[in-house]
């Protein structure tokens, strides 16, 4: 005989409603085809792939979801065009203008007042949305979770497959719920946040998961900071890391061009209030993490794993080669290390707010007069209103350069670097050998410890700085 | 399409160190033109040549080691092929003559990338690994049996998804598989857009 029992919806994480919501079908094997919402290239890619797909006979499926952008090595000095630094550059931004008109999609192109980086423009312009799904070939796509959106990086035949078939095929990923407890305290960023987690779970803790990230210090955070935690989920191994969407979310959405407007917002918004894990969902893997006990942090090795609290030191056991390439030794204290150069940039932490929060405390003084720094606005947009609040300036006048919107210095084409095994501090998300130039020396930190160690002219603690 | 991977014997090449990222196996400098060929030259360049940018050979390092010549597999460490996306590390790797990786475990990107190329990525542990590294002999890998063979006394399995497996065993196009399937797709599209007009751009909002 049967009981009656119930019918209530199971309860479902907000993984497992962006999956399902774009499921189109099971795949024999296991894996599913999942519709994809929006694809976005860049120059360093976008032409092979375009290219490839015209050269195999294919047409992009719905070219008005599809962008594209010269952020990645674009040169970033005042009046650039074309011309890149990288040797042979150029063409890769020429191809990139030829395939992009060719197959009818939007670039934001060199000189356009929306270029930046793809992870910067695309929420600016609202392209990326809370519930849809956003690919691009570039492992920071992850960033663009923070929207409640699954966005996440895939290669370049992943990229064709998805304009001209408008979907993926994928194995769903596990779920994971990484929880902040607690509120950061001053002077400590999201940039330490997402450095903190994969110090303590490694560099491979996220692997096989997509990870939301939650509780009351991400609840807590604007939606730049929350790019910022999203930005390094790819350094935890996470398929993607995300963000259910609240009031904030949709403040910052409203009135973006690609947005949705009248009665579409209003029935977009209905639908983006589901986008929460319900009350009962399970995880496969949970993470707690005390916000409050989170100092600011600073890597030392080539893996963002290695990394410590700024008040801390080299580990005792750590490996001999990461050491050997970043000439520390065990135990040795970060605090007071002298650096050669200072970077403020990247998709990781050159959005409005992190120039504001930077310049606040630069302001009226000058960086160590051996010190190069460098700040590269994250978009074009981010430049303009930076250089009406005066931010620019506060910059200069401290002693760094400041530069047009691109990915610039965060990683090295074989154009510009900083010089050859120099010790940098930098904003970025790798420390990878060589990542930002030959034998360059990386130590990834948020804009207050870097703006705090290019004053200094070592590795130093922003907590001992006042606002100028 | 890629050549169709059934079986392979070679003699594995060993890079056994963890975290090998794609910037080492193709520096991005080493990406010089906008096509998928021309790349082998700038195979794991910031290791096989002295300096940065030269051809000058490091004899120190495994790729140049005449022994491994022919190697067609290489035995990785884990973590393999993490970093960035760029598929150019995989058809870096596919244009010098490796069809396959095998190590602990594999960056995911990376591991797909290799697969829509044509290279296998085993996983088996490092334990095993480092046998294999010891016996420096040929192994035979047979995809259909998901096995690695050392001799007859010492194989391993190595798990694989049936869809990858299907692919590297046929060479299938996986864009020409998801085509096939181009109803289901107008299908659900046009559900979709009932529901979520403000994500189809440009179409009738
Ligand atoms: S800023 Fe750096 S990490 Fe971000 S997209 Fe550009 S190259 Fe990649």
């Amino acid at each position: 005989m049967r009981k009656w029992r119930l019918f209530l919806p199971e309860p479902t994480t907000l993984f497992g409603k962006l999956w399902n919501s774009h499921a189109v079908a099971a795949l024999p094997g296991g894996g599913t085809l999942l519709a994809i919402d929006r694809v976005f290239l860049h120059e360093r890619t976008g032409a092979s792939a375009l290219n490839s797909l015209a050269e195999a006979g294919r047409a992009v499926a719905d070219p008005a979801r599809v962008f594209a952008v010269t952020d990645h090595i674009v040169d970033t000095r005042p009046g650039r065009t074309d011309k890149t630094l990288m040797p042979g550059g150029q063409v890769f931004i020429t191809e990139t203008r030829a395939a992009a008109k060719a197959a009818g999609i939007t670039l934001f192109d060199v000189n356009d007042s929306d270029q930046g980086i793809v992870h910067v423009i695309s929420p600016e312009l609202g392209i990326v949305l809370p519930g849809c799904t956003l690919v691009a070939p570039d492992s920071h796509t992850c960033t663009q979770g923070a929207f409640g959106a699954l966005a996440w990086g895939i290669g370049s035949s992943e990229a064709e497959h998805a304009m001209a078939t408008g979907t993926l095929r994928l194995n769903k990923p596990k779920s994971m719920r990484v929880r902040f407890s607690g509120a950061l305290a001053k002077g400590v960023t999201p940039k330490d946040m997402i450095m903190t987690l994969i110090a303590r779970h490694g560099a491979a803790g996220g692997k096989g998961h997509a990870v939301e990230f939650a509780g009351q210090a991400v609840q807590a955070l604007d939606m730049e900071g929350r790019m910022t935690l999203c930005n390094m989920a790819t350094e935890f191994s996470a398929m993607s890391g995300f963000i259910a969407p609240d009031t904030k979310t949709l403040a910052y959405l409203e009135g973006r061009r690609y947005a949705p407007t009248g009665e579409n917002w209003d029935r977009a918004t209905q639908n983006w209030r589901q986008l929460v894990s319900d009350a009962n969902a399970a995880f496969d893997t949970e993470i707690e993490i005390d916000a409050s006990a989170i100092i600011p942090m600073i890597s030392w090795g080539t893996s963002p794993e290695h990394s410590v609290g700024i008040s801390g030191a080299v580990p005792d056991n750590a490996s001999e080669r990461p050491l050997e390439y970043m000439a520390l030794k065990p135990k040795q204290k970060l605090a007071g290390t002298p650096i050669d150069a200072a970077f403020i940039g990247s998709c990781t932490n050159s959005r409005l707010s992190d120039l504001r929060r930077a310049s606040a405390l630069l302001k009226g003084k000058t960086i160590a007069s051996h010190v190069k720094a460098i700040c590269v606005p994250g978009s074009s947009r981010v430049k303009r209103e930076a250089e009406a609040e005066g931010i620019d300036a506060i910059f200069r006048e401290a002693g760094f350069e400041w530069r047009e919107s691109g990915c610039s210095m965060c990683f090295y084409a074989g154009g510009e670097s900083f010089d050859a095994g120099s010790r940098v501090i930098s904003t970025t998300n790798r420390n990878f050998e060589s990542r930002q130039g030959p034998s360059v020396k990386t130590h990834i930190a948020s804009p207050e410890t870097v703006v705090a160690s290019a004053l200094a002219g070592v590795i130093a603690d922003p907590r001992t700085l006042q606002d100028g | 399409m890629a050549e169709p991977f059934t079986t392979l014997t070679s003699l594995p090449m060993p890079l056994i160190r963890g975290n090998i990222d794609t910037d080492q196996i193709i520096p991005s400098r080493e990406m010089k033109s906008t096509g998928k060929t021309g790349l082998a030259d700038g195979l794991f360049a910031g290791l096989r040549y002295t300096a940065i940018g030269g051809r000058d050979p490091d004899s120190g390092f495994v790729l140049n080691d005449p022994h491994y010549a022919d190697s067609q597999i290489i035995l990785g460490g884990a973590n393999f092929g993490c970093g960035s996306s760029r598929e150019h590390a995989v058809w870096a790797l596919a244009e010098y003559g490796f069809r396959a990786v095998i190590a602990p475990s594999f960056a995911p990107i990376f591991a797909g990338n290799c697969v829509r190329n044509g290279i296998l990525p085993a996983v088996i542990d490092a334990d095993a690994i480092t046998v294999i590294a010891k016996a420096n002999s040929p192994i035979t890998i047979d995809l259909r049996a998901q096995t690695i063979r050392l001799d007859d006394d010492q194989n391993w399995s190595f798990p694989i998804d049936e869809e990858a497996k299907a692919m590297l065993l046929e060479g299938l196009d996986a864009i020409d598989l998801s085509l096939k399937m181009a109803a289901d797709i107008a299908t659900w599209q046009e559900a979709d857009r009932a529901k979520r007009p403000w994500i189809y751009l440009g179409a009738k909002q």
